[in-house]
């Protein structure tokens, strides 16, 4: 497993390329807790992964987890559920942890006010000591967990978390609705990271899943220790001065120019959506004045009183059709494309993170070149970080590959939805103002015949 | 109706033009003049086509018609004209007059206008109107010439004033409380359809940017590219779509605003009983008035106070012969009197009978055609919602190959 997080010094060398994070079962159980020497066959089956198309097959699994656990309003929210639903599913390898996070509380301090969510994640994964745990996390405990996983895997795709504080916006810090988007993101954080390959293995996450409120905090203060971080920082800030660019490979190159693109379109699209949005809520505003004028009017009136009576009803089921459909945009669409944003960030901070630890080998092999005569001392060295350059890359290439598949996933079905929600919309109105039509028409042919046209 | 000029006669305005030319002041005016067209129908039953009568008139010919109808017809409830500016404009509706939209959208309310005095079964024998239609020139002298503008009563235009009328026929006094609420109801309809439509609008047209970023971006997917691409455009069909649509909504309102016109000409008949109910009453009070002076007079008693009887205590009693003179001037005012009162009683109740005979035609019309436009609101929002059921298929398909 890499980066056990729990043993103070620096973080391990990253495992040699060709197998996945966690190869083998944890030597030793974490402390405090008896642990079983092996898990049960399923998580073992899980665990060996030695050919490439194991985890090809991984991969594609994952992309059609992704889609079970891609946010929508159908979504079941506790995991006992989310077993069940996934036991009608066919699938080979059943997914063995489940996180749900709900139940914001608020807390009141002296000094200030916070809220934490309830986290409850349900296994049946060997490592771990039992097979349901239920904690409390606050919103800086998933900032320690976001930084912890970046720090193991500076080349690893670590998925967005909600913004500490939002500034545009009239949503206030604590208003209901803030919490509640704040929960879901803060949920799909902890899903995206349960889904994938290497994350869900990491020893900070188990942690974080699992410990008591006075356990994580100490857990927090354990760690690599500050020279060490200091260390780490220096030496990026050294190899990006020569920034690893000019031999990095075509492949990332190509990565970058995408995701500068990417980055653009879907920022834009963020800001399209949202202005559809509230478009949509001022034409619903405009549409709760207009249905009931039709009412005031047939107060006044005789024979058109039920035409105009019939009229007002449609126009106010148009007007709660609506509603729903504002509501698909902001349950789906919006979260989505928000997450996106972040991803796109994500990203260019993952590509310039792989260009540093390659800038550390260039540096290393320039340095190298001036100094013939101690070659035999720095090649031990720079093996080290070939090493590294070709794990950092290959990782990334492979977490890349599932982003794009995850990406594409994720947009078919929010678009899809967003297609469906629209339809649905419609087929209400027409249905309403079929019905409404086929009433008044009866009643006119009838008129018709009697009436004395001029 | 068999009777009526609209079955006897076809008429369309059939095209309008901006023209310019001196005004009554004389000085360089530019204005949108409008062809009226005339075909006499009984020739077309024998396969024959009639030869096809055309003239030019402008808005304000339009309008001196209608106040002459207005004047010389008080007990019809005339059918009104289109408005004279744009009104209820949403934002994308050019409040000029000289606009095309706005233009077309006049020429079909003239046409309307046109159309309804011909079905009327009183107006269409009108002369002036006939020569309205078919005579070009020295139509406007001979309009003034009937000497229509000294009969109006300026008091029907007078919004302010108040008659206290002590009894008024109920019917017309619930006609018009009728009247204000229609007009309140409709033109508060009209403002606020107004708003839902500029906001439908804004809905539609933002959707038109999905068309450019959706193929932007396509061009660095390998695999969403098509699906994306593909989506964008149906986008763009979607947000083009609203511009049809609410240009027949405009039709739609039409309708709606010649109701709403419609209530002011009901108003104006229901006023004009209200003022021959005053004038009716207050010549019944004069001619009280003078039964009891003569009367006082006659007898020498002063039964109500009067300057007159406080002046003859102060300066002495008048002559018997100015006395006799004074009474047999007042029997002759009597006489006169009580035989304007008859004619007026006459007259009112004669107007009260042919104005309500008109106005339950009225009803039975304005029943008719709000049902009609209700029916055809209806069918505008089916057509929509068909359009947004077939874009929003075809974008979920590309979506779906994405």
């Amino acid at each position: 497993m890499e980066a056990e997080g729990r043993v103070p010094g620096p973080p391990l060398p990253p495992p040699s390329p060709g197998s996945r994070g966690g190869a083998e079962p944890p030597a030793e159980p974490p402390a405090g807790a008896p642990g079983a020497a092996q898990g049960p066959l399923l998580a073992a089956e899980v665990l060996s992964l030695d050919d490439e198309e194991d985890d090809l097959e991984v991969f594609s699994k994952d992309t059609s987890l992704a889609e079970v656990n891609s946010f929508s309003p159908s979504m079941p929210i506790s995991p006992s559920s989310m077993i069940n639903q996934y036991k009608f599913e066919d699938e080979p390898e059943l997914r063995d942890l489940f996180v749900t996070v709900d139940d914001p509380e608020s807390h009141i301090t002296a000094i200030e006010t916070f809220i934490t969510y309830r986290v409850v994640t349900k296994t049946s994964r060997g490592e771990f000591d039992s097979s349901e745990y239920e904690v409390r996390r606050r919103y800086q405990d998933f900032l320690w967990l976001k930084s912890k996983l970046e720090e193991a895997h500076p080349t690893l795709i670590i998925p967005p978390l909600p913004e500490k504080f939002i500034m545009k916006g009239m949503v206030e810090r604590f208003s209901d609705e803030f919490i509640e988007t704040r929960r879901k993101a803060l949920h799909k954080f902890l899903n995206r990271i349960a889904d994938h390959p290497t994350l869900t293995f990491n020893q900070d996450f188990k942690i974080f899943l699992t410990a008591q409120a006075w356990e994580l905090s100490s857990h927090k203060k354990q760690g690599p220790g500050l020279l060490s971080r200091m260390g780490q920082t220096v030496r990026a800030v050294a190899s990006s001065v020569r920034g690893g660019v000019k031999n990095r490979p075509e492949m990332f190159t190509e990565m970058n120019d995408y995701v500068e693109t990417f980055s653009q379109k879907i920022n834009i699209l963020d800001k399209i959506a949202h202005r559809i949005y509230k478009e949509e809520r001022e034409y619903f505003n405009e549409m709760k004045e207009y249905g009931p004028i039709h009412t005031l009017w047939s107060a006044s009136e005789e024979d058109i009183a039920d035409s105009l009576k019939g009229v007002a009803s449609c126009i106010d089921k148009c007007c709660k059709a609506t509603e729903k459909r504002m509501a698909g945009l902001s349950e789906n669409l919006l979260p989505i494309l928000h997450e996106y944003v972040l991803y796109s960030e994500i990203l260019m901070g993952v590509l310039k993170r792989r260009d540093q630890i390659q800038g550390e080998l260039d540096s290393k092999v320039d340095a190298l070149a001036n100094k013939k005569t101690e070659k035999d001392l720095f090649s031990e060295e720079i093996g080290k970080l070939e090493d590294k350059v070709e794990c950092a890359n290959n990782a990334l290439k492979a977490d890349w590959d599932r982003w794009k598949q995850n990406m594409q996933c994720d947009m078919r079905s929010t678009f899809t939805n967003v297609a469906e929600n629209n339809l649905r919309y419609y087929e209400e109105c027409l249905a309403t103002w079929e019905s409404f039509l086929a009433s008044q028409t009866v009643g006119l042919h009838v008129e018709e015949d009697s009436e004395d046209r001029p | 109706m068999e009777d009526c000029l609209a079955k006897k006669m076809e008429i369309t305005v059939s095209e309008a033009e901006k023209r310019t030319g001196k005004n009554a002041m004389n000085i360089q005016e530019t204005y949108t003049a409008y062809l009226i067209e005339t075909r006499a129908v009984e020739s077309q039953s024998e396969g024959q086509c009639a030869p096809v009568d055309s003239l030019w008139r402008r808005y304000s010919e339009f309008e001196l018609l209608r106040n002459y109808l207005s004047v010389t017809y008080p007990h019809i409830v005339v059918p009104p004209l289109p408005e004279k500016r744009a009104d209820f404009v949403w934002h994308k509706l050019s409040a000029d007059n000289m606009d095309p939209d706005f233009v077309e959208r006049r020429r079909i309310g003239l046409e309307n206008f046109l159309l309804r005095v011909a079905s009327h079964p009183v107006l269409c024998q009108d002369k002036i109107f006939y020569s309205f239609l078919t005579q070009e020139g020295g139509w406007k002298d001979m309009v003034n010439e009937t000497g229509f503008q000294l009969k109006a009563d300026s008091r029907l235009k007078a919004l302010n004033a108040t008659f206290r009328v002590k009894n008024p026929d109920k019917r017309f006094t619930e006609l018009k409380h009728y009247s204000d609420e229609l007009q309140s109801v409709i033109s508060h309809l009209l403002r606020v359809r107004a708003r839902v439509a500029d906001r439908l609008y804004g809905v539609y047209k933002v959707h038109g940017n999905y068309g450019r970023v959706f193929s932007e971006w396509s061009a660095i997917e390998k695999e969403m590219g098509d699906g994306l691409q593909s989506a964008g455009h149906h986008m763009d069909v979607y947000a083009a779509s609203i511009d049809d649509i609410l240009e027949e909504e405009e039709h739609y309102a039409d309708l709606l605003k010649e109701y709403l016109f419609y209530a002011e000409a009901l108003r104006a008949v229901c006023r004009k009983h209200e003022l021959m109910q005053y004038d009716l009453e207050m010549a019944a009070q004069d001619l009280t008035s003078k039964k009891q002076q003569c009367e006082e007079l006659a007898t020498g008693t002063v039964r109500t106070f009067s300057l007159k009887g406080v002046t003859s205590k102060l300066f002495g009693q008048e002559t018997a012969e100015q006395r006799e003179a004074k009474i047999k001037i007042l029997e002759e005012q009597i006489q006169e009197g009580e035989e304007q009162l008859k004619s007026k009683n006459l007259e009112g109740r004669d107007f009260v009978k042919s104005a309500w005979a008109d106005i339950e035609r009225f009803k039975e019309q304005k029943n008719h055609d709000l049902k009609e436009a209700l029916i055809s609101y209806a069918v505008l929002q089916i057509s929509m919602c068909k359009k947004g059921i077939q874009v929003w298929t075809n974008a979920k398909e590309c979506f779906s190959k994405m």
